[in-house]
């Protein structure tokens, strides 16, 4: 009893697991159908408690599925995730939130009540929404903006709200998709050093869907590398950073190593991907399927 | 926004210099004669007899069995196009098969059937009020299907993902998105039952003001039957400028 204390130290395991996925496949359509993806192939995955893990793969090897799995908006079609140990059979918003690709602000409330009406739907008391709304909003340097409704500010402004808002919302762990997609490349800097901070204040854990190496070198602890479709976990990267980073990390030649290390990794998936795209039989459906 | 305030202002006056430019060319035709006043009656003859209508008595009657038919007409359409709307669009297998089908009906021109409603309803206010409600029925059912099946997706998974209620997602979600293409129906269902109303009063009826117009036309009375046509415009014009306020004061909210 001991030894763990340094095998901590050096392993980050000490941190209880708060994710678990064990054995998760997703097939879309009937599997006897010629229609039918097999999106997930057997997938098991631990993440524990504070870490910044990113889903990282082409386009359609099913890191959003993963991530939807999670959080429980899509049903695996074999295998269990839990999250806390419980098994997640649905959206567990007491646990879990989101934060999604496209600004799902809702357009028709102004910033504040964004935030309210997503507390409700959590159910959150209502003597802690404003409590809760404008620190998470102070974290982003957007509180002057709490009245304006989302097409007032700009995509750059939106997105930032809508991070605080998985932020102000009372769970222990944040799931985003491609959150930055939308951005210019600077703005998606500016928003990914924010978010590096966030972290280290909050202590949530995140899974973070991108495509992008250098967002998830720059974010990550670990980064889940997955082949192209069916999704199956390649390989699994470490960063060993420590939380907040700064931009000058990027300038270190870790960074680049570990940005080609993933691109090498990548790069045989990517093709592998494409030409599945290319041939409509072994890729038939969608090609958004993430 | 400010150059966008300013631009209201000259298309205010512009939509106002319109309507003051075809009075004055009415005034004009009618002083000098150039159409015969059987067609054209002159605008002073039109406001004697306005004031005659006004002053007889049975002015308010016919305003009033044709305002409560058209109150009747839309309240019925209103109530059963959201209705049957907002069950249609509950499934993506029902928009699919009713969508196309209410657009269909509302393509065929239902005018055609107005005889049959004379028949069956009588030539009273009822046939009317049967009329315009099913005529306004459409585009409120049609407008929302069209609003609660074009709700984003990405919205209701955001609020699925809060943990939000089925009576919680109707509330915040469904309804504020849908609401500007109901609330589009819910305005041209209202001028469809307007419209058919005293069409179908003039067509076939024994009171009201479309009645009253058709009657005046028979008996060759063109300052009686302006009188009506002028009535009935200036109060469409009221009416619009009363929907379109409400419909923007609703929007905000």
């Amino acid at each position: 009893m001991n030894a763990p204390a340094f095998r901590a130290a050096t392993d980050g395991s000490s941190s209880p697991v708060v994710i678990s996925v064990k054995n998760v496949s997703k097939r879309f359509g009937e599997a006897k159908s010629n229609q039918s993806v097999l999106a997930l192939d057997n997938v098991s995955l631990d993440i524990r408690k504070g870490e910044f893990v990113c889903l990282l793969g082409p386009s359609g090897c099913g890191k959003s599925t993963l991530l939807n799995i999670i959080g429980g908006l899509t049903d695996a079609s074999s295998g269990s995730a839990r999250i806390d140990g419980r098994e997640i059979k649905g959206p567990t918003p007491d646990a879990i939130s989101f934060v999604f690709q496209e600004s799902t602000l809702f357009p028709w409330y102004t910033i504040v009540e964004n935030f309210n009406i997503a507390l409700k739907f959590q159910g959150v008391p209502q003597s802690e929404w404003s409590d809760r709304t404008m620190k998470a909003l102070k974290s982003v340097g957007m509180a002057t903006f709490a009245n304006h409704y989302p097409n007032q500010l700009s995509v750059g402004m939106r997105q930032r709200v809508n991070m605080a808002r998985g932020i102000a919302l009372k769970t222990d762990v944040l799931l985003m998709d491609e959150p930055f997609a939308a951005l210019d490349e600077q703005t998606r800097m500016v928003l990914g050093e924010d978010l590096s901070t966030l972290l280290a204040e909050t202590g949530k854990t995140i899974v973070f869907v991108t495509h992008s190496l250098a967002e998830a070198v720059f974010l990550s602890d670990r980064i889940i590398v997955m082949t192209a479709r069916p999704g199956r976990i390649k390989t699994v990267v470490e960063v060993g950073e420590p939380h907040p980073r700064s931009p000058d990390f990027m300038l270190e030649p870790r960074f680049s190593e570990l940005r080609n290390e993933l691109y090498a990794l990548l790069r045989d998936e990517i093709r592998a991907a494409t030409a599945a795209m290319r041939d409509p039989v072994s890729a038939p459906v969608s090609l958004h399927g993430g | 926004m400010n150059g966008k305030e300013g631009n209201t202002l000259a298309t205010r006056a512009i939509q106002v210099g319109f309507l003051v430019a075809v009075g004055l060319v009415w005034w004009a035709l009618a002083a000098n004669r150039m159409v015969t006043p059987l067609f054209l009656p002159h605008p002073e003859a039109v406001w004697r007899a306005f004031a005659r209508l006004v002053s007889g008595g049975q002015f308010w009657s016919a305003v009033g069995v044709t305002l409560t038919s058209i109150v009747q007409a839309y309240g019925i359409a209103v109530v059963s196009g959201l209705a049957v709307g907002y069950l249609v669009s509950r499934s993506r297998y029902s928009t699919r098969l009713f969508e196309p089908l209410i657009a269909a009906c509302f393509a065929v021109p239902i005018t055609l059937f107005f005889p049959i409603f004379i028949l069956v309803f009588g030539i009273g206010p009822a046939s009317k009020v049967a009329y315009g409600a099913v005529y306004g029925f459409f585009p409120v059912a049609l407008n929302t299907i069209a609003g609660f099946s074009g709700v984003g997706a990405h919205y209701v998974k955001a609020a699925r993902s809060m943990g939000a209620s089925r009576s919680q997602m109707f509330r915040h979600v469904l309804l504020p998105a849908a609401f500007p293409v109901v609330v589009t129906g819910l305005r041209i269902s209202f001028f469809i039952c307007f419209a058919s109303v005293l069409g179908g009063e003039a067509i076939s009826s024994a009171s009201g003001v479309g009645n009253n117009i058709a009657h005046a036309a028979e008996l060759m009375e063109p300052a009686r039957m302006f009188a009506w046509i002028v009535f009935v415009i200036v109060t469409a014009i009221i009416l619009n400028m009363v929907v379109s306020h409400v419909e923007s004061r609703g929007r905000e909210h």
